[in-house]
């Protein structure tokens, strides 16, 4: 106890002197994010209780900012994790921590520790986190970022990447060094800032280096490069709201447990134009993408270390039924992909728009493998195949056509309806293990909004899934009464009313409600939560079936 | 014995971090301001989120996603009164798509679709919404005419805008 009060009237006064000698003594800020979870057993809907019969997955990230300075950590806690996360995420402790100057006159900016960095679109390196996903590839290393002259941006990253928590942050085998430059010539030119032209061309490179070996394919002995590279050139164009862009990608030397290990060059190819004329508002997109998974370990698979990231095609879905029983994952070995988006908004006051105006939009978006011939002998085993056009391919991955309206009839009422038909490759992505080939779905959903009274409403929402594959045909409906600023209370509702198997005809029924006052917000729930699966960058991973209470707490400092 | 000094010192480390934090947080002469991140807006334009002024009126941080439906429904409510905001309090609204790459391109044909007229920039990386500490969208923050906090709310429920408006004209007046 003596210690104790002697080491923080210390404390006390380091930050007095620290508040003496400079006009600002700092700021600190952060957030914090807890999520309980406790287990029943449900046999019907395959819920399982785990040894521990409660999880656990918190933290709190704690900034430090003075002046140019600033420092931070986040100390995270998985006791035990929660169903559905990354089981091998264990134990508390710190894992991330940095500090950082940065000064934007001179155009310095230094960081040691742990960070996150994208190039570019982040076909060829993206470190990146989604917390609420089990998601983070963090750089451990250093980072600099600098601007010699206007319009001249560099970017440079040297570091391991992390992997894994185990009451301390582990990180994954490979060293990986990065460069990314991007010159903004409406900047680096005089007379140009203005212009309603903006041309930005960029370069990035990028190599890791892992400890070689040999591997043995079908009797030919092969060595393993230790030395990975990759790179990007790419550009985006800016005509007032108009904007366009291309990057090739390409990255040699990576035989990786994902691609069986084939020496075969990996190449990404994606253009994109968005723009509008008069109310119409649109979006084209191709990509194509072969041999691109890039990992801080050619051995992992999966979640684990990916140094890049290959964005899926389709939409992230809102509603729940097509977010989480078909969400589509890139096919990481290679895919050829399109989408088109069209938006139209009917004005205000206008005779069809109403009062209000009223939305709609028309989202198209397609992936098929791509046009391959597969080498047989020796070629075979270290080349694979070849890529003879960067057209389609035969198989289908996904497609999905989907249509929505939204408008808001009077002050106190609003609607939103959506059709999509989909056809979801099972193969391609795996989803689920009930069925193997394509399914075909049409889902429908309606959502209103009615004010109820001042600061009081209720939203509702009415899905429908209707397919003759997998599981059958699914409904949900969810009721959400809010009582601003404060309060939430909802029901959730998912019946698999068309299984084939009628044991599994079942209600999924959840029930929260919440408290939020400013940036703190708490809510408790109970019910039975789905099997779900979520996907990231070209994989996916199951959320088992749970039973039991939920507790999440967040806020913001 | 080796052990006991080991842990003493770690528990003396962490009291001292403690003690320094504590002091620093209870010192409320010092309040957050936007902290600085280079953000893109739509028009490929690189912008310093710590300029971020409005000639000494309020500004509102707005974070959402094109996936994110109350989001959608808070930018499009304030719709409504921006107008009468404005001229009441000269406030700005300043929205922050934290789109990552799968959907951030959808952004811009989103925005003007909708009418919105707020100022937008995009935050792909998540960097500004990681030094707002922002955990999950809606978030939105009001800054006072001096850049300095006074008021953040998470997640959206309709009626919420008559609470930023209280806030606004207590600002304003």
């Amino acid at each position: 106890m003596k210690h104790f009060i002697a080491f923080f009237t210390l404390g006390i006064l380091v930050s007095g002197v620290v508040k003496s000698q400079e006009t600002n003594p700092g700021v600190v800020s952060g957030n914090i994010s807890i999520l309980f979870q406790s287990y029943e057993e449900d046999t019907l809907i395959g819920a399982v209780v785990p040894p521990g019969k409660s999880g656990l997955n918190a933290y709190s990230n704690i900034i430090y900012t003075q002046g140019n300075f600033t420092a931070g950590l986040r100390y995270e806690s998985y006791l035990n994790s929660v169903l559905g996360f990354p089981g091998r995420f264990k134990g508390s402790g710190i894992g991330y921590r940095y500090a950082r100057w940065s000064d934007r006159e001179v155009g310095v900016d230094v960081t040691v520790g742990n960070f996150y960095e994208t190039f570019g679109a982040g076909y060829l390196f993206r470190s990146y986190e989604a917390r609420d996903l089990g998601l983070d590839n963090a750089m451990d290393g250093v980072r600099l970022l600098l601007n010699p002259i206007d319009g001249v941006a560099v970017k440079m990253v040297y570091g391991k990447q992390r992997l894994d928590f185990d009451s301390e942050l582990i990180n994954g085998e490979g060293i990986i060094r990065g460069l990314n430059a991007e010159v903004n010539l409406n900047d680096l030119i005089p007379g140009l800032e203005d212009a309603k032209l903006r041309i930005t061309p960029s370069y990035s490179f990028v190599s890791r280096f892992q400890e070689g070996g040999n591997i043995v394919k079908d009797t030919l002995i092969l060595e393993l490069p230790k030395n990975v590279a990759g790179w990007e050139y790419g550009a985006s164009v800016h005509y007032g709201m108009w904007k366009g862009g291309i990057n090739l990608t390409k990255k040699i030397n990576d035989p990786s447990a994902d691609n069986g290990y084939i020496y075969k060059d990996g190449e990404a190819l994606m253009a994109y134009l968005t723009g509008n004329i008069k109310d119409f508002s649109f979006l084209l997109q191709r990509s194509i993408t072969d041999n691109m998974s890039f990992r801080s370990d050619r051995d992992l698979l999966l979640f684990d270390a990916p140094i890049n990231n290959i964005p899926s095609i389709t939409k992230n879905h809102t509603y729940n039924l097509a977010a989480t029983l078909y969400p589509y994952a890139t096919v990481i070995n290679g895919e050829s992909s399109f989408r088109g988006e069209l938006y139209y908004n009917l004005k205000r006051g206008s005779k069809l728009g109403g009062k209000y105006g009223t939305k709609m939009n028309l989202v198209f978006s397609t992936s098929y493998s791509l046009d391959t011939t597969h080498f047989s002998g020796v070629e075979g085993v270290v080349n694979g195949y070849q890529r003879n056009s960067w057209g389609f391919g035969d198989s289908l991955n996904v497609q999905d056509i989907s249509f929505e309206i939204e408008r808001k009839f009077s002050k106190n009422f609003k609607a939103k309806a959506m059709y999509m038909n989909l056809q979801f490759n099972t193969l391609a992505t795996p989803v689920t293990t009930d069925f193997k080939g394509i399914v075909f779905a049409d889902i429908f959903v309606l959502e209103t909004q009615i004010k109820t009274a001042k600061r009081q409403s209720l939203r509702t929402e009415f899905q429908a899934l209707f397919t003759e594959q997998d599981k059958g045909d699914w409904a949900t409906a969810v009721f959400e009464y809010t009582w601003s600023p404060h309060w939430f209370a909802s029901i959730i509702d998912q019946y698999n009313f068309g299984n084939p198997d009628e044991a599994k005809r079942v209600h999924y029924l959840y029930g929260s409600a919440g408290y939020i006052n400013g940036p703190h917000r708490l809510s408790i729930g109970y019910g039975k939560r789905r099997e779900g699966i979520f996907c990231v960058g070209g994989v996916c991973r199951a959320v088992p079936a749970s039973s039991g209470l939920e507790v999440t707490f967040t806020s913001s400092f | 014995m080796h052990l006991n000094f080991y842990k003493a010192y770690r528990t003396a480390k962490r009291l001292l971090i403690a003690g320094v934090l504590l002091s620093l947080m209870t010192d409320d002469a010092y309040t957050q301001s936007i902290p600085s991140v280079e953000l893109k807006d739509l028009t490929g334009s690189n912008i310093d989120t710590g300029t971020l002024e409005n000639d000494g009126k309020p500004i509102v941080i707005c974070f959402w996603a094109t996936w994110c439906s109350p989001c959608k429904r808070e930018l499009n409510n304030y719709m409504d009164y921006y107008g009468d905001w404005q001229d009441e309090t000269g406030v700005k609204i300043v929205a922050i798509s934290i789109d990552d790459s799968r959907s951030t391109n959808r952004v811009a044909p989103y925005v003007m679709s909708s009418g919105w007229e707020y100022d937008m920039l995009l935050d792909p990386a998540g960097d500004f919404k990681r030094a707002m500490n922002v955990i999950n969208v809606p978030h939105t923050f009001l800054y006072n005419g001096a850049g300095e906090l006074v008021w953040s709310h998470n997640n959206y429920a309709e009626g919420d805008e008559e609470e930023l408006y209280e806030e606004l004209l207590k600002l304003a007046k």
